[in-house]
């Protein structure tokens, strides 16, 4: 079983932490296997970024995402770019203040302001651990506690109740939005 | 916070960092260094971590600096590491021949991008390898290795260190862009399940040391520099006393023995892996990230019923000569799949002799290749 998870957005997001930390609930409190590949070029700063990550039941041959099963977007350009290559089965997770869709976007579209909730917190640097909350109730790929303790351990030790808060919020989000969903 | 020499436990780690990681594990405590991407993450995790460990980092003006450093260090006794990138290689060259002549233990990393010249700073090639064998001028003993994972690079970084300390040889980690940059599971074991190997040193009367006069197994017992014993280097070709000697016949003595110090104890260095290559039809040779993607296709293969191998060099030099002719006897096709525009691949043509039909596959740096593409060459390759 391979899952593409590919996270977009502008540099200074947290995009690449992003990428990191799933890749870390896969590898080390998962027990599957993860690869991780950031693509940067000289533009990179202030300008499109993303990073890649392949997980597998196994040993990652091809460690490069070539269709992703997951879109995490967080700007206009990064769904710009990615718009190709989603598929009626994509599950595309965005910051609904960040990207507005074309009308009739195909793909299992989950929208959440994880910008907007991260600012209520008092800070929007944590909008990409919102997103990673978002991401684990979503996308199901991981348990809680493995993706929680996967953002614990790497955020700085004086943030980490901040993140904590942050990480719950956009879980919480992710949940009642699959209600509302099943209630349908 | 200070962190052990030796990070035990399983982390999630960038390839870089992983072979900055080997490095201090094998008991690298100097590193001297010019930033290059994709390299730089390997100097940035080793300033970070030097100093916690009582080790010493050096920013250097150039590469040409950070090559000399480093076997400056060395020659005091310390384990000594610097790691570039294509220009960076390129200009660490003359002082990796110096290294090899004056015998002194150190590892090179090159993480490879796309060149030639500046060429393609922030993606993956392997085309610095035939650079890595003949790079400098002259004939001389080179030892590389290639990584295929974060994993192998700190696995790497210390059978470097140890080869390298055994053999009293430059040894190069030749890395690249996709290994480099890429963030995996690594399992770095306890402190003492980690085999180090120390060089061999002189212990008899320091004023009959003979600095380059070598035992049975070819390698010179080695004195560090303040210990007592007077120890001349030269680039120029040297006898036994180190002292200038420019004659031929000093030139096959001394250059002879280099490079069969290495041959002498190739079986020793050599790894590779093997994958179903007892049935083979067809056997894919390749190494370092291609040789992963590689282990992919022959899979693939293999479920379609082709009787394909895999060879995945760990060791690209010295190269496995006796064995991959053995190899070439039972076997139609070899197919070599590198990221550059054919350099292992002439290596295993003039080793193959004809005695099997040897494919050379292309794939254009800047592009990391897919295992479908290779499989339709492994399909093409028994019709």
């Amino acid at each position: 079983m391979r899952t593409e998870v590919k996270l977009s957005g502008f540099g200074g997001q947290g995009i690449i932490l992003g990428g990191y930390i799933v890749g870390k609930a896969a590898t080390i409190y998962s027990d599957m296997h993860a690869a991780m590949i950031q693509s940067y070029g000289p533009e990179a700063r202030g300008g499109a970024c993303s990073s890649e990550v392949v997980i597998e039941d196994r040993e990652i041959s091809y460690p490069s995402v070539e269709k992703p099963d997951i879109f995490v977007l967080m700007s206009q350009e990064a769904y710009e770019l990615s718009k190709p290559l989603i598929k009626e089965e994509t599950k595309v997770l965005v910051d609904e203040d960040l990207v507005k869709l074309d009308e009739g976007q195909i793909g299992h579209i989950s929208a959440i302001p994880s910008l907007k909730f991260a600012e209520d917190l008092g800070r929007k640097i944590v909008a990409n651990i919102v997103m990673l909350g978002f991401f684990t109730s979503v996308t199901e790929l991981f348990t809680k506690d493995a993706m929680k303790e996967a953002v614990l351990s790497t955020v700085p030790e004086h943030t980490r109740e901040l993140n904590e808060k942050a990480f719950e919020k956009g879980y919480d989000h992710g949940l009642q939005l699959k209600k509302g969903r099943n209630a349908e | 916070m200070t962190r052990p020499r030796v990070l035990t436990g399983t982390h999630f780690m960038h390839g870089d960092f992983a072979v900055a990681e080997g490095g201090l594990a094998a008991g690298c405590k100097f590193f001297a260094g010019y930033p290059i991407t994709p390299a730089t993450e390997v100097a940035e995790r080793m300033a970070a971590r030097l100093p916690e460990i009582g080790g010493v980092y050096i920013q250097m003006e150039d590469e040409l600096g950070s090559m000399a450093a480093i076997l400056g260090a060395s020659c005091a006794g310390v384990r000594s590491m610097t790691s570039t990138s294509g220009p960076g290689f390129s200009l660490m060259q003359e002082n990796i021949g110096l290294g090899a002549v004056l015998e002194v233990p150190c590892v090179v990393v090159d993480v490879q991008r796309g060149g030639p010249s500046t060429g393609l700073p922030t993606s993956v090639s392997q085309q610095d390898m035939m650079q890595a064998k003949w790079g400098s001028h002259g004939d001389y003993p080179i030892v590389a290795y290639s990584p295929a994972s974060p994993q192998e690079c700190f696995d790497i970084a210390i059978k470097a260190f140890n080869t390298a300390e055994k053999y009293r040889t430059p040894v190069l980690v030749m890395s690249d862009e996709v290994v480099g940059h890429m963030t995996e599971r690594v399992t770095i074991p306890e402190e003492s399940a980690i085999k180090i190997v120390d060089r061999k040193l002189y212990e008899g009367d320091p004023d009959k040391y003979l600095p380059y006069r070598p035992d049975e197994d070819l390698i010179p017992p080695m004195a560090l520099a303040g210990d007592g014993c007077k120890v001349h280097m030269t680039g120029l070709i040297h006898d036994e006393g180190g002292r200038p000697s420019l004659t031929p016949e000093t030139e096959d003595i001394l250059v002879g023995r280099l490079l069969d110090k290495v041959v002498k104890h190739a079986e020793a260095i050599m790894e590779y892996e093997e994958i179903g290559t007892e049935d083979a039809d067809v056997i894919v040779v390749a190494y370092g990230i291609t040789g992963r993607i590689a282990n992919r296709a022959v899979e693939l293969a293999r479920k379609e019923g082709i009787k394909a191998g895999l060879v995945r060099l760990i060791t690209v030099w010295p190269f496995p000569v006796d064995y991959i002719r053995k190899l070439s006897e039972n076997v139609k096709t070899i197919l070599v799949p590198e990221i550059n525009y054919g350099q292992i691949v002439l290596e295993v043509e003039r080793v193959v002799g004809g005695r099997a039909t040897v494919e050379q596959v292309t794939y254009v740096p800047g592009t990391l290749p897919d295992p479908d593409s290779m499989l339709k060459r492994i399909r093409e390759a028994v019709k």
